[in-house]
């Protein structure tokens, strides 16, 4: 049986003993397993690090390690070596040979591998150099990319479970519930709703059970930050539930997953394992008495999952359709009992909160929004992948100064902030702060955190019905504005693509919109308008062209949409 | 239910695969006691027989009490969950935001063209399924094809042609 952790003590000794074991080492190579590195064939990059090491007779005195993303997806495979911190990209089985004689047995950093900024037109081979790590500030993903994901040993050496264990043998349920109120922290799952005053009303409602739930559906299109921190860092979603449980009274939690994920389901399932092993989870953790476990759950597929009530009637084995809110999950949640549920990001976050104090959390950020927020940038940017950065932090310095800007020598159009729900932010408004209050006024969310940087190739108009057509795709067909308002929607902007828009179909359109928005059941429908009043608000002028001269400007529509392209799903619906 | 009972409900299938229709009987024993466990014993289940036939769903709401109309309102609820058997090979291509605004358009019209099979349908041959997914979470390397487990990343045209043929020959296993 492993060891029993019950003491702070004994998680300084097993943090100890890893590090010294590090030591030994003269490097540490820490290899990129996130998922994008993963589908460029890291495992190659690995094994022939270990093969060529041996040959070369230094097998033992360097250690590879397989960590989480480290967010530079674009230039995968990856690596960084230790010590100096030096930053290989765009890996190969031959420039890995070539990396093991010079660098890890010659001594010198084979220069031409390491990172290359097109601005600066040069290599920067140390990581602390390069503008893209230099401007972030990592919390949620402080172990993602620096660890061995897959070992306990090595979260609790970046200090894992310390704050369980503070918690759990010092501080009172209520204490913590104080400390996340303090830190300001909001929901990251897309609403934003502050996570302690949701931890406080689930902590005071009263019932015999009460329930935990991880919200790791992620369904949202262009949104990979939470599968990063599942893949990267799956003890810090676990600890993080662990203190929730406490924090609110619960006996159970659950992990609900979406299937497309199946590596996060193995990662996350061994991590509980694990943490079940050193008695983390299961009877009197930490010799507090309290009981507490955790349980998995796999989605199947459908985006409205994603929303808690969905979600709920999901993990009970029902249809997934959303439902009347309030009740609230406080109220009324899983199988009837008091229920709080949070986003994969917001969880991660806790364990540092909880160890650090609520006041640290809230040095950063902005005076209402505190903290920072993970982003995950696709499209037409030089560094797709992930950043974590303050919140308020401008769009013009994540999207330029971080990852690049725009590639080929094309000019930026826009970016599309937070998903089907959210909308477009144009190069006049790129130094507004990212906070949420700011990107609401501008028609935006932060919404979960995706940025899709889109070039002049891009159509505003066929983006709108693009997302239209997620919505009316993904909508459950429960209630008639969503169901019938999104279709309707749909026709018109098809029209409009399509080349058969007619005068007063813009006007149309934002009626519809106010309609939908304002009664539909869930968030899906109350969100659906918002990428096509977005488009309307910044490109009114683009929707003119295609309707009245018939003039597409990225030269998208009129020509190949392809309507075959997602037939009905098969999913018994009437619609 | 006991294990006699869920035998007897076996039995009342002609033309199953027993072994695969004993092995979910298992697993219904494993998680029946559990509140609301029938969407993981779907999973499970398609895991194992590739499918949801109606045989098996009947099956499966027999095993956990619960009736067909119930197991099937849920198997037609989420599109994961398939009632026809599906090719050797799964081929998904993405049409998330990413993949939509980075090429993925063509590529569904490239497979089109390949395998002259529609979304959601499977070759004659019943080598390739084909199906458009709405993001596999690999928008940093749009557009993104994902073949069974293995994603690729910036496909073009000309990679995808490879890819299949990689698959025809059997140079990748199942
Ligand atoms: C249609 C729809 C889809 C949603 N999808 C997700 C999702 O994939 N992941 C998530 O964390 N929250 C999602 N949400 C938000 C959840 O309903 C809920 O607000 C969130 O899980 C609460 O956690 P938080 O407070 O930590 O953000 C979705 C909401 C709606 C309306
Ligand atoms: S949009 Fe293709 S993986 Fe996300």
């Amino acid at each position: 049986m492993a060891e029993q952790i019950k003491t702070f003590k004994q998680l300084e000794d097993i943090k100890k003993a890893y590090l010294a074991a590090q030591e030994k080492y003269d490097y540490i190579v820490y290899v990129c397993g996130g998922a994008g590195c993963v589908a460029a064939k890291c495992d190659v990059i690995r094994k022939t690090l270990i093969d060529e090491t041996q040959k070369a007779g230094i097998g033992d005195t360097v250690s590879v390690v397989q960590t989480g993303c480290m967010g530079t997806c674009a230039v995968g495979p990856v690596m960084l070596v230790t010590p100096g911190n030096i930053f290989y990209t765009e890996l190969t089985a031959d420039k890995v040979k070539k990396i093991v004689t010079g660098h890890l047995a010659g001594g010198k950093v084979v220069e031409e591998y390491t990172y290359y900024d097109a601005a600066l037109d040069k290599h920067v081979p140390k990581m602390d150099d390069i503008d893209f790590f230099k401007k972030q500030v990592k919390i949620a993903l402080r172990n993602c990319g620096a660890m061995a994901y897959n070992d306990i040993a090595a979260y609790i050496a970046r200090d894992g479970y310390q704050a369980a264990c503070k918690a759990l043998t010092e501080l009172s349920p209520q204490k913590v519930v104080d400390e996340v109120m303090a830190s300001g922290l909001r929901g990251r799952g897309g609403a934003g709703f502050p996570t302690g005053i949701k931890w406080q009303a689930a902590h005071d409602s009263k019932g015999d059970r009460k329930y935990m739930v991880c919200n790791a559906d992620e369904g949202d299109p262009g949104a990979f930050m939470d599968r990063a921190i599942l893949d990267g860092d799956p003890h810090s979603v676990v600890e993080g539930m662990l203190l929730g449980g406490y924090a609110i009274g619960a006996d159970t939690g659950y992990i609900y997953i979406r299937a497309e994920y199946p590596v996060a389901v193995e990662r996350i399932g061994d991590a509980i394992d694990q943490a079940r092993a050193h008695g983390l989870l299961g009877k009197d953790i930490f010799g507090s008495g309290f009981d507490y476990d955790l349980e998995i759950r796999i989605g199947a597929g459908v985006y409205v999952c994603g929303e808690e009530t969905a979600l709920m009637a999901s993990i009970e084995g029902n249809r997934g359709e959303p439902r009347q809110k309030p009740p609230l999950p406080f109220q009324k949640g899983l199988f009837g009992c008091p229920t709080n549920i949070n986003n994969v990001e917001t969880l991660a976050n806790i364990p540092a909160i909880v160890k650090n104090g609520g006041k640290w959390y809230a040095q950063y950020g902005t005076e209402k929004s505190k903290g920072t927020k993970v982003f995950a940038l696709a499209g037409d940017v030089v560094m797709t992948g992930i950043v974590e950065v303050p919140i308020g932090t401008p769009m013009r310095e994540i999207i330029f100064n971080i990852c690049g800007g725009v590639p080929d020598g094309k000019k930026f159009k826009a970016v599309q902030s937070g998903g089907p729900s959210g909308g477009v932010i144009t190069d006049l408004d790129l130094d507004v702060p990212t906070d949420y209050q700011s990107l609401q006024q501008l028609g935006a969310i932060v919404g979960s955190g995706i940025l899709i940087v889109m070039n002049e190739d891009t159509c505003m108009v066929d983006s709108a019905r693009y997302f239209m057509e997620f919505i009316r795709e993904e909508s459950c067909g429960k209630c008639n504005a969503c169901r019938l308002g999104t279709k309707r929607m749909l026709e018109i902007l098809e029209r409009i693509v399509d080349g058969e828009g007619e005068e007063g179909d813009v006007e149309l359109l934002e009626e519809l919109c106010e309609v939908v928005a304002e009664t539909s059941l869930c968030g899906l429908g109350q969100t659906a308008p918002n990428a096509v009043m977005s488009t309307i608000r910044y490109f009114r002028d683009e929707y003119d062209e295609h309707i009245r001269d018939g003039i597409c400007r990225a030269g998208v529509c009129f020509t190949q949409r392809d309507k075959k392209a997602y037939p009905q799903r098969l999913r018994g619906r009437v619609l | 239910m006991d294990g006699k009972t869920v035998t007897a409900a076996k039995n009342g299938c002609e033309g199953c695969n027993q072994e695969a229709f004993d092995e979910i009987g298992n697993i219904i024993d494993l998680y029946k006691d559990k509140e609301g466990s029938l969407i993981q014993v779907l999973h499970r289940a398609q895991g194992i027989y590739g499918y949801l036939p109606l045989e098996l769903q009947s099956y499966i709401a027999d095993g956990l009490g619960l009736s067909l109309s119930e197991v099937s309102g849920v198997v037609t609820f989420y599109p994961f969950f398939k009632t026809k058997p599906q090719g050797k090979h799964t081929i998904s291509i993405c049409m998330g935001t990413a993949c939509y605004v980075r090429g993925g358009k063509k590529l569904v019209e490239t497979i089109r063209d390949l395998l002259g099979i529609e979304v959601g349908e499977t070759t004659e041959d019943g080598m390739f399924t084909f199906v458009v997914e709405r993001c596999i979470g690999a928008c940093g390397l749009a557009p993104a094809v994902m073949v069974d487990d293995t994603v690729y990343r910036q496909v073009d045209e000309e990679m995808l042609k490879a890819i299949i043929e990689k698959y025809r020959k059997g140079e990748v296993s199942a």
